[in-house]
């Protein structure tokens, strides 16, 4: 029992030293690359190429290479349709850049919406005030006069 | 002014909603999901899409299919890890050797695949015609290549002939009409 807590201690170690090190990890890969064929991610696929890749990637971990090299050899191979994220440079900078783009571009519009319609109220209570009825204007004025004896 | 900014708003909201309108009905009159195979499929002899592919065979360098203008050519989508391309590869090989002389080429596509598992393929099966490697399978979509393997006819004028072969080409189901596009491709008479 006591033997089995100190593997398990020293596999938590070995895991925890090699993420640290910043080898990559075989799952963390494996959900950040598709399947060429049915377009998931290797993770959830097993389709005969997903399998082949599975097997590349493992190959290529043991033989020391980053998480970077190995997904520069994959779309190499497979082109960057390969990767579930666009890459953060060049065209596919767009992918991560439009969708903030919509969002400011509503913010600004219902900012500007907010606005106009917080002017169209105040307007409006100007034009009744404007339009008030001089007996009944000439009655809140001695109202307010007496109230303020 | 604020009648003005409403208007603008419905005008911009009926534009966006007019386009997305168009963007449907275009795809739906010319978007055409099955490639070259769904014009064929109804009868028509498309002309065989164009690409330019890096090759795999020993030639090495780039082969661009509109360099292969005049001859017929037998085009075989293909991939290592693909069961029945293996059963079929013989065929193709033996295919190539038997028309050669009459200017038939058959040019392998190798697709969504590792390029060393290919050449690994072409070694063990001794496949000496022209592949050509396509890993993200830019051709699949134009071609209208729905799985491995796929042969498809091209005749002298580079249009597609025949019928498009799902499947390994030495199958029963397939033997005949293998055998037909190749003789639709030469041009020869039954």
């Amino acid at each position: 029992m006591i033997r089995l807590l100190a593997a398990g201690i020293a596999a938590l170690i070995l895991t925890g030293s090699a993420v640290a090190a910043g080898r990559p990890v075989q799952a963390d890969l494996e959900a950040e690359i598709v399947c060429p064929t049915c377009k998931t991610t290797l993770d959830q696929s097993n389709a005969p190429i997903a399998i082949r890749m599975k097997m590349y990637i493992r190959g290529r971990i043991a033989a020391g290479d980053s998480a970077r090299e190995i997904k520069a050899q994959l779309v190499d191979q497979f082109g960057p349709g390969v990767l579930a994220e666009p890459p953060k440079r060049g065209f596919d900078l767009l992918a991560w850049l439009l969708p903030l783009g919509v969002l400011a571009i509503g913010v600004v519009v219902v900012g500007a919406l907010a606005w106009t319609w917080s002017r169209q109220r105040d307007g409006r209570v100007e034009m009744e005030v404007d339009h008030l009825d001089p007996d009944l204007e000439q009655r809140v004025d001695e109202e307010l006069a007496r109230f303020e004896e | 002014m604020t009648g003005r900014a409403k208007t603008v708003g419905q005008a911009i909201a009926v534009a966006a909603v007019i386009g997305l309108l168009a963007l449907l009905v275009w795809k739906l009159a010319f978007g055409n999901e099955q490639g070259a195979a769904g014009s064929l499929a109804k009868g028509e002899n498309p002309r065989a899409p164009a690409f330019t592919l890096s090759r795999l065979d020993a030639a090495g360098g780039d082969l661009s299919f509109a360099s292969l203008e005049g001859k017929p050519v037998v085009v075989n989508f293909w991939a290592s890890w693909c069961i029945p391309c293996k059963d079929e590869a013989p065929a193709l090989q033996k295919t190539y050797e038997q028309y050669k002389k009459q200017g038939l080429v058959v040019l392998g596509v190798d697709a969504q695949d590792f390029r060393q598992d290919a050449r690994r393929f072409m070694k063990r099966f001794g496949v000496t015609y022209p592949v050509v490697y396509d890993g993200s399978g830019s051709t699949l979509g134009k071609w209208g290549v729905t799985g491995f393997p796929e042969t498809f006819f091209v005749d002298r004028e580079g249009r597609l002939v025949g019928e498009r072969i799902q499947g390994g080409i030495d199958t029963e189901r397939n033997r005949d009409r293998y055998a037909e596009g190749v003789r639709l491709a030469l041009g020869t008479k039954p």
